[in-house]
């Protein structure tokens, strides 16, 4: 029989997160601060909009980019929150998750050979992506001296006559940085002189401490260069309804919508329904647990700070990347040796890129009681070191 | 400041001051400060436990939620009347209401005939009292924004990306 796989895909490795869970799934009461999603429940007002919809019989497929009320909402929702003005009309396409237009918006924009800018540590599916979109991914190896944000001389290094399109991950998953309007401001320049495209990915957005999200879209001469991707799953804990969005230039997604519409239809249409509610009335909800968030990001950097253990302050997300360089072990054999001492899940730095060794990614979307269990068994830990 | 303090313990009085100091990036002794001076003005009336007593064997406490009708007194309105039903130690809570009848008074007892005894007795007999209507809370779901009869499982895989 002939080999029924493609070369290409057999090529990806799979996800190193992936490994890590079928370990930890094996193992009786871990406790884990492994999960890369929100603890809160999607509040009861937005669930119940969802469960309305289904009563009125909204079990129907949506027009292939989205519910018109939904779009609408995303534009007035972008302009309140990162100033950002869309065209509900053809600069909007409703997604599954911030996942689907990561890929799509990829797919849309590449030709075989070009290369894709990402910068590392970061979310596992860029890279991936690239590769099934025949692109080249670019590394750009994040530093904990520049608090793992872009910078400038690190672009201008990367980039060649082949680079088509950067993505920024920021709000960062898994070191929770995030990069500030002074930071953009650096990198905007070169960009529009080097004409390469922007996919930002802004999923966290909302889960930024101490200070006010900027998007780089925002910038003059940005808008028409960048995809802008959002979604409800972090912000407003809606992670298993799957839906997300993607915003920018019409040209780029008049085609993403194509892709789209042959290879999904449309976004689920109970979730689009809860979305608007949350869109419309769930700022509130937002801001209660973006200020829970924070409250445990300090906890955490307190404890950190108070066990020696080297963390730079994170603004962004909900994850804190302490440095454990200095116990002399890598990421993963520090994550499975407290795993298999404390019983504790934490997520080596090296599922997030190669210039994760020596860090782990820690979330902080579990109760502080949980946080304070866990933070005592990690003192136990690395005192026995 | 105080407002961020009491929205910590509202929902979790047993947070230290040291922990309340890391969460708010405050300082500890302003935080004490406040709270003594919040526990002094009578902002802090008290620390107290939610029990779902119905978990807890030999507690047949019966709770009852009892609609009064009322004729507010001259230049005291209602609060001499309102005074008067609270100081029974059997009365949890004392509401004044907008509506259909005027004080919402709710008591625990031991039995139905407890209550019932209380009512009649104490509650109908007082001159001001012109009614009362006694309804039984036969089961409790959620109280202080906490629901009480669901456990509170993580539904979460353990490590997702």
């Amino acid at each position: 029989m002939r080999n029924p796989l493609s070369k290409k895909i057999t090529a990806i490795k799979p996800s190193g997160i992936r490994k890590f869970f079928d370990i930890v799934s094996e193992m009786e009461d871990a406790i884990s601060l492994g999960v890369g999603e929100p603890d809160f429940n999607t509040p009861w007002h937005i669930r119940e909009e969802g469960i309305y919809s289904l009563e009125r019989g909204k079990t129907h497929y949506t027009s292939n980019a989205g519910l018109k009320e939904l779009k609408v909402e995303i534009c007035n929702y972008l302009k309140r929150r990162c100033n950002l003005e869309y065209n509900y009309n053809d600069e909007v396409l409703v997604t599954v998750g911030g996942s689907e237009a990561i890929d799509i918006a990829l797919r849309a924009m590449l030709d075989d050979g070009d290369e894709v800018i990402i910068p590392q540590p970061s979310y596992v599916s860029y890279e991936p992506c690239v590769v099934l979109a025949n692109g080249v991914p670019v590394i750009v190896k994040l530093q904990e001296k520049d608090n793992f944000k872009l910078t400038k001389q690190q672009l201008l290094d990367t980039i060649t006559d082949k680079t088509k399109v950067l993505v920024m991950p920021f709000p960062n998953n898994p070191t929770g940085a995030i990069m500030t309007y002074e930071d953009l401001k650096d990198i905007v320049d070169v960009i529009i002189e080097k004409d390469i495209f922007v996919i930002s990915d802004e999923i966290y957005s909302e889960l930024t401490y101490d200070r006010e999200h900027v998007s780089i879209a925002s910038f003059p001469g940005m808008k028409e260069r960048t995809i802008v991707i959002n979604g409800f799953s972090k912000s407003y804990a809606m992670t298993g309804w799957r839906l997300g969005y993607a915003c920018g230039p019409q040209p780029i997604i008049e085609q993403m919508v194509k892709i789209h519409q042959f290879a999904i239809m449309c976004a689920p249409t109970t979730s689009q329904f809860a979305a608007v509610e949350a869109l419309k009335n769930g700022d509130v909800d937002v801001k209660n647990m973006r200020e829970t968030y924070n409250q445990r990001r300090r906890f955490l950097m307190y404890k950190f700070k108070e066990l020696g253990i080297p963390c730079f302050e994170p603004f962004g997300a909900f994850y804190v990347f302490p440095n454990i360089s200095k116990f002399g072990m890598t990421s993963e054999e520090f994550a499975m040796k407290l795993l298999e001492e404390e019983k504790v899940a934490v997520v080596p730095g090296t599922a997030f890129g190669d210039c994760g060794e020596g860090f782990l990614r820690i979330s902080y979307a579990y109760s502080i009681e949980n946080l304070k269990i866990a933070m005592e068994k990690i003192e136990n830990f690395i005192k026995k070191l | 400041m105080r407002k961020k303090i009491l929205k910590l313990i509202d929902k979790n009085s047993k947070l230290s001051v040291e922990d309340m100091a890391i969460m708010l990036d405050a300082d500890k002794d302003e935080i004490q400060a406040e709270i003594i001076a919040m526990e002094a003005d009578k902002v802090i009336c008290g620390y107290t436990t939610l029990i779902n007593w119905d978990l807890v064997d030999d507690t047949d406490a019966i709770t009852a939620l009892i609609e009064v009708k009322v004729t507010p007194q001259r230049g005291e309105g209602f609060d001499k009347i309102a005074e008067r039903v609270y100081k029974f130690d059997e009365v949890e809570a004392v509401y004044l209401m907008s509506g259909a009848y005027d004080l919402t008074v709710i008591m625990h007892g031991k039995t139905m005939r407890d209550v019932a005894s209380f009512v009649s007795s104490r509650l109908a007999t007082m001159e001001d009292i012109i009614s009362t209507t006694t309804h039984f809370i036969l089961k409790k779901y959620k109280e202080h924004g906490i629901a009480l009869c669901k456990k509170n499982e993580d539904e979460r895989m353990l490590i997702t990306p």
